[in-house]
């Protein structure tokens, strides 16, 4: 029947149509990952003061909080931060400029990708710290095989990161620039730099947390001064205030170079909203 | 300048993709080439613009480029091929800066393709937030930026919704009644061929060869949707390609 009224028979059964989609998209939601930390840091407080986390067990944040002070105070935390940035600055410096160096090389060049790729894959799951050392040998005990461990470390996942995200530039954006008669000089700075871009910063976020973890194990093995030699002197002496006083420090450190990283993204990344 | 292609052939190992392929490429025309899917049309093209090479034969310009044509054979691709980090702008200006073209030729050339392909008013929008049509209609203006000698269309209109291809069909033939270009013209679709061809190459299915040369003589801007003597075409193209079409539908891919 042609007719698009409904049929007589199932008049008087209707029923709103349930709605089931939704979901499976998270959105940001603002303040409530301060408010984990905060009421985690309430609950601790609380549970130290009372005597049901025991003294041995967790330090109280409050007493942290005032080793943090006092540290600065006394201006041992200068004293620590300068060394400890300054080598995270030399050394993640010069493992990401060489990583993103290789990386590219090996994004566009064929014999650099075939002899460096497995030379790569090999040195990726060696644990740096292993090899503290040999770069202690090769670099002597200061500040050089510091630098060198912190750099190798930010090298491995930087190349892989750069050279996949080299990859993953669209190859017809590159036919266009050569169909375009762009010179190679012109598609590598206009086409494949930007393009691998999102791919090289979210690689950094990697590679910078790794150079904070290696920081610490290199400080540990022979520093006088630096947020982990701090670290290290607190642990064996079971200082627990000043153990997390420092480990409060490397957090935001890490926490920092990632806002450092998102602000880059923002910036040079606006295209990709 | 006319493009002609001497028996042109390429085959990948043991598989021969084309054939034999001759055919001119008269200067004001637009000439599509049509042909079951896998028959190395969107190949075809890509030798004619230099992407590629043919293992037999040769593309021939004859004749020069026209004065002032900077990149004398220029593609539109299927998929636009714009960087979505830069501007409408900065699309067109990406394929003028190499030529040493700035400053106010530069901003004279771009607003001109631009009023052309009906953009004014989105210069400086991230092509990223534009429609499939204008991102094409980006395409053609930037094109039509290095005064192309011959425009090497690759599929234009297949990633546009039917509605939006029609528009475009009404564009393009309003840019080649306006100026006449030259056009290597590749597409599946059988009505934009008897739309915008002056002669409609036809093509058979692996190896490629030019089955069938059809011609038409009504001028482009008398071409209606629904027009008879183009539905008759487009039928006769249809039952050449129809039993080719149902084979290579059938076909796996790359056995």
């Amino acid at each position: 029947m042609a007719d698009a009224s409904l049929s007589e028979s199932n008049k008087g059964t209707a029923q709103t149509v349930r709605f089931r989609g939704g979901g499976f998209a998270p959105k940001p939601r603002r303040w409530t990952g301060i408010a984990v930390f905060v009421v985690l840091i309430l609950v601790l407080e609380w549970g130290t003061q009372s005597g049901w986390i025991s003294a041995l067990t967790l330090p109280k944040p409050s007493d942290v909080l005032g080793t943090l002070v006092e540290l600065h105070q006394s201006g041992q935390f200068t004293a620590h931060m300068v060394p400890s940035l300054t080598r995270l600055a030399v050394g993640g410096f010069l493992g990401a400029v060489a990583g993103i160096g290789t990386g590219i090389l090996i994004g566009l060049f064929s014999y650099v990708r075939s002899g460096l790729v497995p030379l790569i894959a090999a040195l990726f799951p060696v644990p740096k710290i292993a090899l503290l050392p040999l770069f202690v040998i090769w670099f002597g005990i200061d500040e050089g095989s510091k630098y060198a461990l912190i750099a190798f470390g930010t090298f491995t996942p930087t190349v892989v990161a750069t050279y996949g995200a080299v990859d993953n530039v669209d190859r017809t954006l590159i036919r266009m620039g050569q169909s375009f008669g762009l010179s190679r000089l012109s598609i590598f700075r206009k086409i494949i730099k930007p393009g691998a871009m999102p791919g090289i910063l979210s690689g950094l976020r990697i590679s910078l947390a790794i150079a904070i973890i290696l920081l610490t194990a290199a400080e540990m093995l022979g520093a006088e001064y630096g947020i982990g030699a701090y670290v290290l002197q607190a642990g064996s002496l079971y200082d627990l205030d000043r153990l997390f006083a420092g480990v409060v420090i490397l957090s935001l450190l890490g926490v920092i170079l990632n806002m450092i990283i998102g602000f880059l993204e923002r910036r040079l990344l606006v295209w990709r909203v | 300048m006319d493009l002609r292609l001497e028996g042109v052939g390429h085959a990948y190992d043991t598989v021969t993709v084309l054939e034999d392929i001759t055919l001119d490429v008269p200067s004001g025309h637009i000439v599509c080439i049509v042909g079951p899917s896998g028959c190395g049309k969107s190949t075809l093209l890509r030798f004619i613009g230099g992407l590629e090479q043919p293992t037999k034969g040769r593309v021939v310009q004859v004749g020069s480029p026209p004065p002032g044509s900077l990149n004398p054979l220029t593609y539109v691709f299927q998929d636009f091929a714009l960087l979505p980090w830069r501007t409408v702008e900065g699309n067109i200006s990406l394929v003028l800066e190499d030529h040493g073209i700035k400053g106010s030729e530069s901003r004279e050339i771009i607003s001109d393709v631009i009023a052309r392909t009906n953009l004014t008013g989105f210069e400086k929008t991230l092509t990223k937030k534009l429609s499939d049509g204008m991102k094409q209609r980006v395409a053609i203006a930037r094109a039509l930026a290095v005064r192309p000698a011959v425009m090497l269309m690759d599929e234009p209109l297949s990633a546009l919704d039917s509605q939006t291809r029609e528009l475009l069909m009404d564009d393009l033939v309003g840019l080649w009644t306006r100026t006449p270009f030259t056009s290597v013209y590749v597409t599946h679709n059988l009505a934009e061929a008897v739309r915008l061809g002056h002669s409609i190459v036809v093509l058979s299915r692996r190896p490629g060869k030019v089955r069938e040369i059809v011609t038409l003589d009504k001028p482009l801007e008398e071409r209606q949707l629904g027009d008879p003597d183009l539905e008759k075409t487009q039928k006769h193209l249809w039952s050449l390609l129809r039993e080719e079409a149902r084979t290579a539908d059938t076909e796996l891919i790359d056995g």
